[in-house]
């Protein structure tokens, strides 16, 4: 698991690759807020295209970026979300927190 | 009746949720599963070992026994139990968005496990362990 983060000054745009599960999720976790803290970005875009898997850790990730960025009202965007990861997500109600929409594959 | 069975026994660290759950879905391919059932599988199995780390052996280390039966009516029950520190209310800890755990837990693990599994099944006993049962009939993709 790993991710590569781009800020153009108003998105931070973070591509997740490989699995998430609670061993994967904390460093991608720190990586991910320490960039939300230093640029305080508009709109956050969780891409999980290359995601390979993904559990509740996934909800959690989701959920803790969403109230780390409500603190400065950014809004957050996940993408590219395989059809396992969107039931898990649907099934957590993020769709209802969060524009999360399937990727195409 | 069972037409096959499987045990493993691993270590409580982390770094084995994706062996585990990996492993109990190889040995289930046989039952030519979907890839939406073999990703339904692997995603109870991830919450119930991920459980036994973070909530039954917090703070040691631990085995998780896992067994995972083939039944000829092509459904797999697998078995994932820990002998630590054991479940005080268990249908409390059902329910969806309870954690003892705060931080980014969801509290959604058994929500998860129910809805991807036919059947879930909690025993446990404080003090000596948990036992989750999950059950799913594979339908495959040769129908
Ligand atoms: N194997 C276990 N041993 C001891 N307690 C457990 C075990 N499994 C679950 N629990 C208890 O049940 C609660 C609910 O578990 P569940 O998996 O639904 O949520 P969680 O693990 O807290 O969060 P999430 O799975 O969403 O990250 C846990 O917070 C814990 O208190
Ligand atoms: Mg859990």
């Amino acid at each position: 698991m790993s991710v590569k983060i781009q800020f153009d000054g108003e998105t931070l745009y973070c591509q997740l690759n490989g699995e998430i599960d609670h061993h994967t999720t904390l460093p991608i976790r720190l990586d991910i807020d320490d960039r939300i803290e230093n640029c305080r970005p508009q709109k956050v875009i969780l891409d999980f295209t290359d995601v390979t898997f993904m559990d509740s850790s996934g909800i959690g990730l989701v959920m803790g970026r969403y109230k780390l960025l409500s603190e400065f009202n950014g809004k957050l965007e996940v993408t590219g979300l395989s059809s396992n990861s969107y039931k898990v997500m649907r099934l957590a109600g993020l769709d209802r927190i969060a524009n999360i929409s399937k990727g195409v594959k | 009746m069972i037409i096959n069975e499987f045990k493993m026994t691993v270590d409580s660290r982390s770094v084995n949720e994706s062996f585990a759950r990996a492993t109990v879905a190889t040995f289930s391919a046989q039952l030519d599963p979907t890839l939406e059932e073999i990703n339904d599988i692997k995603t109870a199995v991830s919450e119930a070992v991920t459980n036994c780390i973070v909530h039954g052996y917090k703070n040691c280390l631990g085995k998780i026994y896992i067994t995972v039966k083939i039944h000829d009516d092509s459904k797999v029950v697998v078995t994932i139990r820990d002998k630590g520190c054991g479940i005080s209310d268990i249908k409390k800890a059902r329910e969806p968005l309870f954690t003892t755990l705060g931080g980014d837990r969801a509290g959604l693990g058994f929500s998860v496990m129910e809805s991807f599994t036919d059947k879930l099944t909690v025993r446990s006993k404080v003090g000596f362990g948990t036992t989750v049962t999950l059950c799913k009939r594979i339908h495959g993709r040769t129908k």
